[in-house]
């Protein structure tokens, strides 16, 4: 086949690359380099003032940066324990099983924001049926919402229970694809189900997870809706993540110059650490 | 003797005439707009009358409004009429609050007009203006104009041209519960525990003490507690205006003219002075009287929690006391309304210290705004839209509805008489026109910050009071932030461009407009 021949059939995919990847992050960068706002409404040229505005002035964004890996790490890694435990419960002969597969994906098919919704109406402090169920019981009123660090631990609440069906999906569609060999060696060797999975379940199970987790991190560390409906940030800014932040500065304040430069050092913080987790992941769980 | 018979027959011939054409036009058409039904069509240049004789078919209106059902609601019900009358097809997009300037604002700044019209916010205007069609002069002379009170018309104007179309009238002031505060057990006791009066307050540290002693027991007797005051104090949900309905009384000093927000001469933020500090100070004492979760309440919730009878006070805008008011609140005919409460001192910037005695400032926050796109195609459609909309039967009908965000902004409006027809209690009817209209004549009054990057400075101090009323920052510090960051925005816009700007609303706080 001639060579010149091959890029036909290829512009078709280069041309939407460009178009909804390459194009998109160099008007980010190009807008980033400027001062566009609600008063200059146009794409002069400020060289790199928004960067060094960024790193020299803005501790907002990096404290909303470093809750939000603690909020995404957090959740994630809550998701992968309760996410594997429901997939092992459910790989096993038990009754009613397929209810149950159905059972545990209903919060990943419900609307996150409208999910949202209603959470805030149970953590509600003071009309909210949670606070009224606990204070039955003697305990509360529990300050859900209000409080800078119980706040912080609703978040992963809601997140946790929202975002676990997709983690035990992948993790048991994972189990589902195992080989049963090493299962039989081990049984025949009279393995513990303890036993059989740290040293059978576990590591074969490994490639799955770390691809489970890096898309759950990917994703949680999108997290906006929930913070946007749940706390709006609050209280004060104990909630506040980066996604929020870039929202407030480009959206609400209208800042488009500066929220691209935080949308782009953001990506690339994202793309670099990302890298790292998955390096250090496949290092610790897969061993040669 | 005989002539002066003819001409009186005459005469009341006349007048029998005229006032029975009324009537038969307002049968008319309240029994095909029942919204109007109270009142039915009023006469003038933008009633339903007038507007039937328009022909708008084949056109289209598009208008860009806030969510269902505060303003959005009417916006939607004009919409509907104003199409049945005069033909044309109404567009009506529905958007939450926060992203109301952006979708107008991206477009305007690519040079396009996807909605003819364009609701928001009256400190929107100094960022819209240069993108709105100024309201031309036959809908300025108007009569519905002419009632229109002076603050309306300087909140709805810039350097004396009209951009907004005024909707609405907005201002914050105190809301009790007339039947806890005129009860005279309560009164006994609370002077038996306190050895004060129970009154309504009239300073902040009065209305403190009041809500900190009514807070976290049953007042009303129905099974639930009850608690101090339901505020709007979640980051980003208009926190920052109440903060500065707070502030105002202790750093609006009528001494010291030239500005409450900035000095006007210097540009130096004034929002970290002793004054602002005390409100801030006090806000955080707020925190504990205030029900279990108010720290997070927007105003949605502070609107459900003292309309629904669960505290004794707020202080906001005038939805949650109509609310409060509808035959079917819990605590209809049981609210107060008053001034925003004072303080004893006030700030004095030139001499760097408090002057002592009472002292009151009204804060005119902004309220709802709309204005017509320059590049609409169809700017005449759009105005007799406005027109229509805010014509004097709708307006009466808007006023007594909580959920529709349309609040009194015409002399008119401050007649008990309005209030009554539609069941208030006549004493609260007329407390609360007295409130608005001893409002309307101050002359110590605080206008919302309008100027370019107004969202930035708001925003600013609203993340700093957050982080004061979280307890991440104290007081002090939580203002020094937000002084800084106002500076720092200050030297982005430039100094002389927001001074410019902060002159116009200035001089109408100095009562120079």
């Amino acid at each position: 086949m001639n060579f010149k021949h091959k890029f036909v059939f290829l512009f078709p995919g280069l041309f939407v690359l460009i178009g909804i990847l390459i194009f998109p992050i160099i008007f980010t960068i190009r807008l980033s380099l400027s001062g566009w706002n609600s008063y200059t409404p146009e794409m002069n040229f400020i060289g790199i003032t928004n960067y060094i505005r960024l790193f020299t002035d803005d501790p907002r964004f990096w404290e909303s940066f470093f809750r939000l890996s603690f909020l995404s790490v957090s959740t994630v890694i809550l998701q992968y324990i309760i996410g594997f435990a429901l997939a092992l419960m459910v790989w096993k002969e038990i009754k009613f099983k397929r209810f149950f597969r159905v059972i545990f994906l209903i919060p990943m098919m419900t609307t996150p924001v409208i999910m949202t919704v209603i959470w805030r109406t149970f953590f509600h402090e003071s009309l909210g049926p949670v606070n009224d169920l606990l204070g039955h019981i003697g305990i509360g009123p529990i300050l859900w919402l209000s409080d800078p660090v119980i706040a912080k631990f609703t978040v992963i609440i809601v997140e946790v229970w929202q975002w676990t069906p997709f983690m035990f999906l992948l993790l048991l569609a994972g189990l589902l694809s195992l080989p049963k060999e090493p299962f039989l060696a081990a049984a025949i060797d009279g393995a513990s189900p303890f036993r059989k999975f740290v040293y059978v379940t576990f590591p074969l199970m490994a490639p799955i997870s770390i691809g489970a987790i890096i898309i759950r991190l990917i994703e949680a560390s999108k997290i906006m809706d929930t913070v946007f409906v749940l706390t709006s940030g609050g209280p004060g800014t104990a909630t506040e993540t980066s996604s929020f932040y870039i929202y407030i500065k480009g959206l609400r304040e209208f800042q488009m110059g500066y929220a691209a430069t935080l949308s782009f050092t953001y990506l690339v913080i994202m793309i670099i650490s990302l890298t790292i987790i998955a390096k250090v992941l496949t290092k610790l769980m897969i061993k040669e | 003797m005989k002539m002066k018979t003819i001409k009186t027959c005459v005469t009341a011939l006349i007048s029998a005439l005229l006032v029975f054409s009324n009537v038969a036009y307002a049968d008319k058409w309240s029994d095909q707009f029942p919204h109007i039904k109270a009142t039915g069509d009023i006469p003038g240049e933008c009633s339903y009358e007038s507007m039937s004789k328009k022909d708008y078919s084949g056109k289209t209106l598009k208008i860009n409004t806030h969510a269902v059902p505060v303003m959005g609601e009417p916006t939607a019900l004009h919409a509907e009429q104003f199409a049945k009358l005069t033909g044309a097809k109404v567009d009506v997009t529905h958007t939450p609050a926060g992203d109301l300037y952006a979708k107008a604002m991206v477009p305007f700044q690519a040079g396009q007009a996807p909605y003819d019209i364009v609701f928001g916010f009256s400190n929107f205007i100094n960022d819209w203006r240069r993108y709105l069609a100024p309201v031309p002069k036959k809908y300025t002379d108007m009569k519905q104009m002419k009632d229109v009170t002076p603050s309306h018309i300087g909140i709805a104007s810039w350097d004396g041209v009209m951009y907004q179309f005024p909707v609405d009238g907005d201002r914050h002031y105190l809301k009790y519960r007339k039947d806890v505060i005129d009860n005279p057990e309560y009164q006994k006791k609370y002077k038996a525990d306190t050895g004060k009066e129970l009154k309504v307050p009239t300073t902040w540290k009065e209305y403190g003490e009041m809500a900190a002693y009514f807070n976290d027991w049953d007042w009303d007797g129905d099974g639930e507690k009850e608690y101090g005051s339901a505020e709007v104090m979640k980051k980003d949900d208009l926190m920052y205006a109440a903060f500065y309905s707070r502030s105002a009384a202790y750093s609006k000093n009528p001494k010291t003219p030239g500005g409450f927000f900035f000095d006007l001469e210097t540009m130096t933020p004034l929002i970290n002075n002793p004054g602002f500090v005390e409100a801030l100070t006090d806000w955080v004492a707020a925190t504990k009287y205030v029900p279990p979760g108010g720290i997070n309440f927007g105003l949605g919730d502070e609107i459900g929690s003292f309309g629904g009878g669960q505290t004794l006070f707020s202080f906001s805008w005038d939805d949650a006391f109509v609310a409060a008011m509808q035959p079917d609140s819990p605590i209809n005919n049981k609210v107060g309304a008053a001034q925003l409460p004072g303080s004893t001192k006030v700030w004095n910037r030139k001499t760097n210290s408090w002057d002592e005695g009472f002292n009151q400032a009204p804060f005119f926050v902004w309220g709802w705004a709309v204005g017509v796109a320059k590049k609409s195609k169809e700017q005449e459609m759009a105005f007799d839209y406005l027109c229509f909309f805010a014509n004097e039967a709708n307006h009466q009908a808007d006023i007594g509805i909580g959920r529709f965000g349309v609040n009194p902004f015409r002399d008119a409006d401050f007649q008990a008489d309005v209030w009554t027809q539609i069941g208030w209690d006549k004493d609260i009817a007329q407390s609360y026109v007295d409130t608005l209209a001893e409002m309307e004549k101050s002359k110590n009054r605080v206008f919302p910050l309008r100027v370019p990057g107004t969202f930035e400075f708001n925003a600013a101090l609203a993340t700093a009071a957050a982080k004061a009323l979280a307890g991440q920052l104290s007081p002090q510090d939580a203002l020094d932030e937000a002084a800084k960051q106002w500076n720092d925005i200050l030297n982005r816009v430039g100094k002389d461009n927001v001074r410019k700007a902060y002159s116009v609303g200035v001089a109408m706080e100095d009562n120079k407009l």
